[in-house]
């Protein structure tokens, strides 16, 4: 089988631009991947494209076409929506379609207009990737939700708020050389500590901010990659994607996230990997439990091992794990349709030597990207790897 | 929001929570669901029957929301719970309570409450 070259990436700043409309956001970052690719617009076959929260934030549904328009493409253009690991899902589904031979060249992104309805409307909107029904009605909000999986993994496993904050402590280390991330500033695990509570046990830098931005990355074949004589030597060698109860109360486990277990072992048996193979990860950590969580679902810890794996250096740029060196969602920001693909990008530059962190990595062959939707309901992994 | 339609089965749970006549689904193998299902997400039975909801069940795990949405602006803060009934798990506010005396594990039983902000109702575990 042949793996999907990334023929070319581009992001935009993620941050507070209230006043950037979603299609000027995702016209920038799309026509920077066209740029960078190097890819003519008359080759790119289709739009695949990642949003959760379009029609609460700009009451714009079916937004696919106006992106595709957006960036100068005439071409089938469809939305996925995983909440917040839609352009997790995005890439997934493209990464088949150019597996098949039914495309050469597809433009993938996502892109989020958040912080125009303020704190309050943005915890709201974000609450609808729960149960309206049995979980909204009962006052679950986002960081609620993790928080009420919090306080299981302390009781199920140990750990505490303090490892928590060294996730968050490490998260905006990472983040200080990235250009794009929203929060360049360093804290200590006494102002993680200090921050007011949003839902107990978790404080507000446990959480991600909220944040507008996009990301586009142009996915090709093999065989277009070679015949173009393209400059795309990451593929996409592995995809799995899983799924579990919508509603937290209905799960086996309240401090395990299987949905990303199950992607991970797809991700890991399509690639011919595992995880003793990855060099570097990008993990979604909506909030400083969350990365515990992954870290865990992609076996690259034990259930109950990752919650010190901050507090011990591990998952540092200079560790044994190196995980979200870009900051990951909690510095560098989650505007969560953009997220995912944001995540491959990352991993992407890491690969190639790219990074501000690439020097602390020797030689980096394999990395994972985990994107997860609401209390990972949905949940999407690939493996990247360096190909010669 | 009085003019909003019925959620079916939902408003008929709590409608039967308020007479203490509480309920959940239950497949053959004992999986346990609030309503509406048609067919058991664990086993694939069809074969689902109303069971009442036991008078009492346990914190399994809670948090105190400080940050709500603008649903919740005047009930913040508030306690929401994820509480244990044996087959079926159910989530809802915890009153009657201070958050520093929860204890996971401690009986709770369920009524029906009005949310503070808009006057909706939700399921509300109190302390037994």
């Amino acid at each position: 089988m042949t793996a999907p070259r990334i023929a070319g990436v581009g992001l935009t700043h993620f941050g507070e631009f209230s006043e950037r409309t979603g299609r000027d956001l995702f016209a920038e970052a799309g026509l920077a991947a066209l740029d960078d690719a190097g890819v003519p617009p008359d080759d790119v076959e289709a739009l695949f494209y990642g949003n959760f929260m379009g029609e609460l934030a700009e009451h714009q549904g079916h937004q696919a076409p106006l992106m595709a328009e957006a960036v100068g493409l005439d071409v089938p253009a469809t939305r996925y929506e995983a909440a917040c690991a839609s352009s997790g899902a995005a890439v997934r589904e493209a990464v088949f379609r150019l597996r098949s031979g039914e495309a050469d060249a597809i433009l993938v992104g996502g892109s989020e207009r958040m912080t125009n309805i303020g704190t309050a409307g943005a915890t709201d909107a974000l609450s609808i990737a729960a149960d309206d029904l049995y979980e909204i009605r009962a006052g679950m909000t986002f960081p609620g939700a993790y928080a009420l999986m919090a306080r299981s993994y302390f009781r199920e496993y140990g750990g505490s708020r303090e490892d928590l904050a060294h996730v968050a402590v490490k998260n905006h280390e990472h983040a200080m050389p990235n250009e794009y991330a929203q929060i360049r500033k360093e804290i200590t695990v006494d102002d993680a500590l200090e921050s007011p509570m949003v839902a107990d046990p978790l404080g507000l830098y446990d959480a991600c901010p909220i944040t507008d931005g996009a990301s586009a990355v142009v996915l090709v074949s093999e065989e277009y990659a070679e015949r173009e004589g393209l400059d795309a030597p990451i593929a996409v060698t592995g995809t799995g994607q899983g799924g579990d109860r919508m509603a937290l109360h209905d799960r086996e486990y309240y401090a395990r996230t299987p949905a990303a277990d199950d992607a991970a072992a797809e991700a890991y048996d399509d690639a011919g990997v595992g995880p003793a193979d990855v060099d570097v990860a990008e993990v979604h950590d909506c909030f400083t439990i969350a990365e515990v969580l992954a870290l865990e679902s992609l076996g690259l810890y034990e259930p109950g091992e990752a919650v010190t794996a901050a507090r011990d250096g591990e998952t540092h740029a200079t560790g044994s794990m190196p995980t979200n060196l870009s900051g990951g969602l909690k510095a560098k920001g989650h505007p969560v349709g953009a997220t995912g693909v944001a995540q491959i990008i990352s991993i992407a530059k890491l690969l190639r030597g790219r990074s501000a962190w690439s020097g602390d990595l020797d030689d980096p062959r394999v990395g994972i990207a985990h994107n997860a939707g609401g209390t990972v309901a949905s949940a999407t992994v690939h493996v990247l790897e360096v190909m010669e | 929001m009085t003019d909003k339609a019925r959620d079916g089965e939902y408003d008929d749970l709590l409608d039967a929570i308020v007479e203490g006549e509480g309920y959940y689904v239950e497949c053959d193998a004992g999986h346990g669901w609030l309503p509406p299902r048609r067919v058991c997400p664990d086993c694939g039975s069809r074969d689902l029957t109303e069971t009442p909801l036991p008078d009492s069940g346990e914190v399994e795990t809670y948090t105190t929301v400080s940050v709500a949405t603008p649903a919740f602006a005047e009930d913040a803060p508030y306690i929401t719970a994820i509480v244990d009934f044996g087959a079926v798990q159910i989530t809802g506010l915890l009153r009657g309570i201070a958050a520093d005396e929860i204890e996971v594990g401690m009986p709770v039983g369920v009524t029906v409450g009005e949310r503070e902000t808009t006057g909706d109702r939700a399921i509300v575990f109190e302390p037994r």
